[in-house]
């Protein structure tokens, strides 16, 4: 299953011919993708997803030296976060102070060549927003910064799986072609998600691009969510005619009396 | 082997599923209770969002009801009149439920709410049950035979106004205390998830003196309505029922309950209250440990607004 998915999306290497290069050109970074949307069928419980990518102009000598690092990012849908604290109250444990942020991606999954701290500076990466510790994250109030609501927040969903990093998750194939493998957790939202890469060159920041990816429920699961929303009461209706149908059955198939 | 929940969106075990609504079935078809009370906490212990699981919750119990409901149909043991008005009072408690439910979840308190409903609620009736079957057990072990219905003895219900009379259950009461019990079911079937047997059979027998026989039936009759409208409510309102999920419950609880039924007929009356009790003390301390402990996490995040 997971191999099913992995193949599933491909980042079409748009790969101009190294020897047709001119040496001044800037070095660049390109994703398109293959496939523009993913759909999640009943039997999904979490996959990886493997990207493919590829340099523009790259210093071939740069590149056997290893000086090239890339960062994929696929970045979800973003939905204000509510994070509560639970405080004991009369012995009881009852969330009570909170605080909301907007925009926070609801995943994040980060690849890169090698350990992030290796790639640039903590400065580069706060500048780019980039890195789990690194999302921006801004409270309804207006504050911004580190809070212990934000440290929550990036510790929760570092449990949950929806923010993960993968160190060594990008592999240059080539000088030029690069493999990505990202985790896509069971709990993966549905909705457009983005894929970035990111291009350094000794440790300086050079470019950046990105691809939209669909993220959607397949056939059935698709069909069933639309209707609980779309047609909610309707939905209901049906739910409770399917109970009585199961229930009936369970009655005449399994009849003791 | 994993299936995606599609309105709880995320991915479990199909058949950590459908053995859990086997063994809950088996145990609703013992003791012959809807088994609402044990299937939420499962679900919610097994990382269903309490919303999806308290919707769904109350999704499987028309199955489990409707099924037995049947059943009692055949044998004449359900009382339609004495049903029909405890049913008008639980549609207006299940109405005032579901509001109460969204609004709790929009200010981030329902899983506390559900938590110390289910404790309340289940450590008082499991306690009740077990004073009272001990009783028993220790009666039948002296040679008395038990009864629960004391005929000709009345209490402060039987002098309310509005009398209405109840041919199936031979009973001549007031509508109030009917409605009253209806509406109070019919709200902790919204907010819990519970068809509320547990609560509704014991209230009828005690309070009211609804012959046994006829209690359980009728019981079972109104149950399904009430759940029925909840799931419709929570489904128009919350869009928290997760239809994949019940089935999966249902399969796994249609054929688990043959099974119980079987082997519940092996045990004696007061045996079987008494195990219950045990059963549902237990479900009740656990819940309890998670609100007195303190959590390994102290925050919690989910998106705003939405679900």
């Amino acid at each position: 299953m997971m191999n099913r998915l992995a193949g599933l999306m491909f980042l079409a290497v748009l790969w101009s011919g190294l020897a047709n290069a001119q040496p001044a050109d800037p070095e660049s970074i390109e994703v398109g993708l293959s496939t523009d949307r993913i759909a999640i069928t009943a039997d999904f419980s979490g996959a990886d997803l493997t990207i493919f990518g590829a340099l523009d102009n790259a210093d071939p000598l740069l590149a056997r030296q290893g000086r090239y690092d890339v960062i994929v990012v696929l970045q979800g849908p973003a939905a204000a976060t509510v994070v509560r604290r639970k405080e004991r109250v009369f012995g009881v444990w009852i969330n009570r102070r909170s605080q909301t942020f907007q925009n926070v991606p609801i995943s994040y999954s980060l690849a890169t060549t090698r350990a992030i701290q290796d790639i640039a500076d903590s400065e580069s990466f706060s500048r780019l927003s980039l890195g789990i510790n690194n999302i921006h994250l801004k409270s309804e109030s207006g504050a911004i910064g580190a809070s212990e609501f934000s440290e929550a927040l990036r510790e929760r969903k570092r449990d949950s799986g929806l923010y993960s990093e993968r160190i060594g998750g990008v592999q240059f194939l080539s000088q030029s072609l690069f493999r990505a493998t990202l985790s896509l957790p069971p709990t993966v939202p549905v909705g457009t998600h983005r894929a970035r890469a990111f291009l350094f060159k000794n440790g300086v920041f050079l470019k950046e691009t990105s691809a939209p990816l669909l993220i959607l429920k397949s056939g059935l699961e698709d069909a069933i969510y639309q209707a609980a929303h779309s047609y909610s009461f309707f939905y209901g209706v049906g739910a409770v005619l399917i109970a009585m149908l199961i229930g009936w059955l369970g009655r005449i198939i399994f009849r003791r009396d | 082997m994993g299936i995606y929940l599609p309105i709880a969106e995320l991915s479990v075990n199909m058949f950590v599923l459908l053995a859990m609504g086997a063994a809950v079935g088996f145990l609703s078809g013992m003791f012959g209770v809807g088994g609402g009370f044990l299937i939420t906490p499962l679900l919610i212990f097994y990382n269903i969002p309490p919303a999806v699981a308290v919707a769904t919750g109350a999704n499987q119990v028309i199955a489990s009801s409707f099924s037995g409901a049947l059943a009692h149909m055949r044998r004449g043991t359900l009382d339609f009149k004495l049903g029909t008005v405890l049913l008008v009072g639980g549609i207006f408690g299940s109405t005032i439920g579901v509001y109460i439910f969204a609004l709790l979840r929009e200010v981030g308190q329902l899983d506390l709410i559900i938590s110390l409903m289910y404790v309340g609620f289940l450590g008082i009736v499991g306690g009740l049950m077990l004073v009272e079957s001990v009783r028993a057990l220790q009666k039948a072990k002296s040679g008395q035979t038990a009864s629960l219905r004391k005929p000709g003895q009345h209490n402060w219900i039987h002098r309310l106004p509005f009398k209405m009379r109840f041919r199936a259950s031979k009973l001549f009461v007031s509508v109030i205390p009917v409605l009253a019990l209806g509406a109070v079911i019919g709200f902790l079937a919204s907010i819990m998830g519970v068809g509320g047997g547990f609560i509704m059979v014991p209230a009828l027998i005690y309070l009211l003196k609804v012959p046994t026989n006829v209690v359980i039936g009728t019981s079972l009759f109104q149950i399904i309505f009430v759940a029925a409208f909840t799931t419709i409510i929570h489904s128009s309102t919350n869009q928290t029922v997760d239809v994949v999920l019940a089935v999966l419950l249902m399969l796994g609880g249609v054929a688990g309950a043959q099974y119980g039924a079987k082997a519940g007929q092996r045990l004696r009356g007061e045996q079987l209250r008494a195990l219950l009790a045990l059963l549902v003390l237990a479900v009740a301390l656990r819940l309890a440990f998670d609100l007195f402990v303190q959590p390994a996490d102290l925050y919690s995040i989910s998106l705003a607004g939405v679900a």
